[in-house]
């Protein structure tokens, strides 16, 4: 069959993604052809900026080279422009007399700047800044001459004004309104943008209009005129006063415009052949001008240009970020709040004009809806997402200010301003990623997302504790282009578009049983999945039907598979069982031999307080658990999600200032929970009284005996992010201590996401809401308990099934060869 | 002249699994897929030297246990951005069992 044909008119960046999309969906659908009007293949925009003010070059700005064109068989029509539609035809033809034919057409013909329709703004030596061209001019001009003059005080007219300034020029900026960046700051962010820009060298000229560019003796302009009859000296005059959707070709082939090509929530015009997306379009009344809702429109393009019809763009929340190194700015969302007009919003205000930090937070009913920040943009990314999923923020207003304290806390010397990083500082600990390595990867492959930017340079893939960090990079880099992506709608992994919640609560509604009935029934995009989403998978299937889904093996990470912790060398831990922590001279002594026999290299204690032996070989595993099992003992869960140990203290078995019998009450509950799967690894610690000697305050669970009871905090983490437990409730008596730990734990298992630990779990849904669960409602904590017990029912030791049933056996065999002799088949 | 081993019986590597032949050349990582194809992989990640065969098997490819590079079990190539090559073994299937041939 022959291929439809596609035509994209516009070679941007919006126009590009939509074709890149469209092959990572269809790569065979269509015979693409592309016209663009100026001479270059697609470059980053974006980066127009640092290219003039000498940070980069355009070869480094290049998104797709010409080889990207031919590699997909694109036919480029480069520094051709379109001028006419012939829609009954379906043809396009270019003002060369290029012609192509479409099935499809996509308009992305973007925007052109505004010109002010003031006298002399056609003279010599006055120019926009849109593209290459007016970038090149403004850097030959820099070289010959002295006075620039930027009309328009926003995003890019202050970075053309810097770029001017840093390539020599005297540079003066001119404003219409009372304050700079009105669209993206409020004033006192501005003013304190002002003083720092000023402090720079350059000049402002704020409610100024313009009245007259004028002309000089050799022909360029020369002067700028206001209204009130001041006049400056400008041997170069930048228009930055806005841009407009550029409908001229739309409109001469009579498509539906108003103020941008009108588009639907398919991104189709009203003529269904044609789409469009980018800065020419209006949807519901909106036209984008950052790259950040381009990306998003044409992801939604392409799905529907693939004939798979399930996308929509339902409109962007924007955030700004200017690009001048050194200015630490950011604004989001309705960041003007009561001011702005929009009533029932409150300020949250910090301002430090001497320390340079102002933040302002605009709530509305218990979520934040907007955000100004200017000197300490650290916490942006969060605030951002936070405003984009509407989450509620009852719980967290009292320290929404101080923000998330997700960075800075280990692997990155503390450290929690990219800003005031040098090139060579660490910020992914795990992987010795430098910001250097960082933003040379953002700019020379092109990267917009955190996933791009964890596949190239490894930074944040490991323990994720430097992503708040990785995040203030990729939006200092790419400014406005950076959006955090949905958390709420997020997908699970490339296989799928479902989120882990719609993926548990499916598998819930319509009892799936199986990891490919899910595949199937969820069309997965994948054959049989990847290594993130099968082990998710496998255990929301197991966590939610206990005793009806059977574990897949296969789709467990090998520590689960194999019941001992893989170490670098490839070889395994054990750390055999001591309930609550307590063991005996007879089990030491079995521990000893098993050391010894197997010629263990390494003996020590585990941060659980057990002891781990390490270096196993994984054919040596089923004879170390044989013989702990012939001394009655059992291995330990000390690699799985899954329940790892209780710590405890002496307790009033014998501490003089102990409460309560902590060590009882460790091993009941390390009893009770033996082979608990969870979302993510669970410590829980039991101490006998407040000075809290196992430091229950850093794990899942913490109980705290006292004199009338014991106190339950749940939620703790000692490990990337220090969390500290909260308070849930007091309770009486030891069997209350396991019905209502019992309860959190059986309802984290049923609604936690896979890999989310239980603080994560606890911030994303409230304590408020397991509260109500599990301390106010007795029937559903019995409910939750009694599911937790069911579960646990029939929990079968692994490591004695690995021991004695030669199936799973095999899983350690090695399997060994006679090379020469033997079978041989020639 | 090279001749082909006979390793184990197919029905003895679980789907989606693996099992590791200890041979001259180091351990051998044999991979089932889904569709009863086999491949064979030197059982050492590019990266750091991590065992494939513990990592988990989709598609054509298999996860490091260590640090999660994705290695094409066909030609033993990491999945781009990340580079690096396991060497790769010929294995076949014939009635029912996995051979492979050392070269």
């Amino acid at each position: 069959m022959k291929k439809q044909k596609l035509v994209v008119v516009g070679n941007g960046m919006a126009g590009i993604r939509a074709v890149e999309e469209l092959l990572k969906l269809a790569p065979d659908l269509y015979d693409i052809a592309v016209f663009g009007a100026e001479p270059h293949p697609n470059y980053n925009r974006i980066l127009l900026s640092p290219v003039l003010a000498g940070e980069m070059t355009i070869n480094d700005i290049i998104l797709n080279p010409l080889g990207w064109y031919a590699d997909n068989g694109i036919r480029l029509h480069v520094g051709k422009q379109v001028t006419k539609i012939d829609r009954t035809a379906r043809k396009v033809i270019a003002a060369d007399g290029t012609e192509e034919d479409y099935d499809r057409l996509l308009l992305a013909t973007g925007s052109t700047p505004f010109m002010l329709p003031i006298p002399g703004n056609d003279l010599p030596g006055v120019i926009s800044y849109r593209d290459i061209k007016d970038t090149d001019e403004m850097i030959a001009t820099a070289a010959t001459h002295k006075h620039a003059v930027v009309i328009g005080g926003g995003l890019l007219g202050l970075e053309a004004a810097n770029g001017l300034k840093l390539r020599g020029m005297d540079v003066t900026v001119v404003h219409l309104m009372p304050w700079l960046m009105e669209r993206q700051l409020d004033k006192p962010a501005a003013d304190m943008l002002k003083t720092s820009l000023e402090a720079r060298g350059l000049k402002f000229l704020l409610e100024r209009q313009t009245e007259a560019l004028i002309r000089g003796e050799s022909g360029r302009v020369a002067a700028l005129r206001f209204k009130d009859g001041l006049e400056i000296p400008a041997d170069l005059v930048v228009m930055a006063a806005g841009i407009r959707p550029n409908t001229a070709l739309a409109e001469s082939a009579r498509l539906y415009c108003n103020r941008g090509i009108v588009v639907n929530d398919t991104m189709q015009t009203y003529d269904p052949r044609i789409y469009a997306v980018g800065e020419c379009v209006a949807h519901r009344g909106v036209a984008y001008g950052l790259v950040a809702p381009l990306f998003e429109q044409a992801k939604v393009c392409a799905n529907h240009l693939a004939n798979f019809g399930i996308a929509r763009y339902t409109g962007s929340v924007t955030s700004t970020k200017l690009k001048v190194t050194g200015i630490d700015l950011f604004s989001c969302g309705d960041f003007m709040g009561a001011q702005g007009g929009k009533g029932g919003t409150d300020e949250i205000v910090l301002h430090d004009p001497s320390g340079g930090v102002y933040k302002k937070l605009v709530v509305k009913d218990d979520t934040l809806v907007g955000a100004v920040l200017y000197g300490d943009t650290a916490d942006g990314a969060w605030y951002f997402q936070l405003v984009k999923d509407g989450k509620n923020i009852h719980e967290l207003r009292d320290h929404l200010m101080f923000g998330q304290n997700h960075v800075g806390d280990v692997g990155h010397a503390g450290v929690s301003k990219a800003a005031a990083m040098s090139d060579e500082a660490e910020v992914c600990g795990c992987n010795g990623v430098c910001k250097g390595d960082i933003v040379k990867a953002i700019k020379s492959q092109g990267l917009f997302t955190l996933e791009d930017v964890r596949k190239h340079t490894k930074a944040s893939s490991s323990c994720g504790s430097c992503t708040g960090l990785v995040e203030q990079i990729l939006a200092s880099t790419v400014g406005g282009a950076y959006t955090p992506a949905d958390t709420k709608d997020k997908p699970m992994c490339g296989c799928t578009d479902h989120s882990h919640g719609v993926v548990r609560q499916t598998i819930r509604e319509r009892h799936l049983l199986t990891i490919s009935e899910v595949m199937h029934y969820m069309e997965w995009k994948t054959s049989n999945g990847c290594a993130s989403c099968r082990p998710a998978l496998n255990y929301y299937l197991i966590s939610t039907w206990p005793g009806e889904a059977k574990d897949d093996p296969q789709s467990r990470f090998v520590n689960e598979r194999a019941h001992a912790n893989i170490q670098k060398d490839g070889s395994f831990s054990v750390v055999p069982r001591m309930w609550g922590g307590l063991t005996t001279p007879a089990e030491l002594r079995v521990i000893a031999d098993i050391a010894e026999k197997y010629e263990v290299p390494t003996v020590k204690m585990t941060g659980g307080a057990r002891i781990d032996l390490l270096g196993i070989k994984k054919e040596d595993l089923p004879r170390v658990w044989a013989d702990l099992g012939a001394a009655g003992m059992v291995s330990g869960h000390a690699y799985g999600k899954s329940i790892r140990t209780v710590k405890t203290c002496v307790g009033a078995e014998h501490c003089r200032f102990g409460t309560q019998r902590s060590m009882d009450m460790g091993v009941k509950l390390e009893r009770m929970l033996f082979g608990m799967g969870a979302p993510h690894k669970v410590k829980l610690a039991v101490s006998g009284c407040p000075r809290n000697c196992a430091e229950a305050g850093i794990k899942d669970i913490g109980v705290i005996g006292v004199d009338s009871g014991y106190e339950l905090y749940v939620a703790g983490n000692g490990g990337i992010k220090t969390e500290v437990a909260q308070f849930m409730c007091k309770v009486k008596s030891d069997e209350e201590v396991m019905e209502y730990s019992g309860a959190f734990l059986q309802l984290y298992r049923e609604e936690g996401f896979y890999l989310e630990r239980t603080c994560h779990y606890v911030a994303r849904v409230g304590l408020d809401h397991v509260k109500a669960a599990v301390v106010d409602d007795p029937a559903k904590r019995k409910d939750l308990f009694e599911r937790l017990l069911l579960a646990l029912k029939d929990y079968q030791d692994p490591w004695q099934e690995a021991v004695q049933k030669p199936v799973v056996r095999r899983e350690y065999e090695l399997i060994r060869i006679k090379e020469i002799a033997a079978e041989v088949q020639s | 002249m090279s001749d082909w081993i006979k390793v184990c019986r197919l029905d003895e590597i679980a789907p989606l699994g693996s099992r590791v032949v200890a041979s001259s050349q180091g351990d051998i990582a044999i991979f089932r897929m889904a569709d009863d194809r086999v491949f064979g992989l030197h059982d050492k990640c590019p990266h750091k030297g991590g065992p494939l065969s513990q990592g988990i098997v989709h598609g054509d490819t298999v996860t490091c246990p260590l640090h999660g590079l994705k290695i094409g079990l066909k030609d033993g190539e990491a999945v781009a951005p990340d580079k690096g090559c396991a060497k790769s073994f010929a294995v076949k299937l014939d009635a029912g069992s996995v051979w492979l041939k050392m070269s």
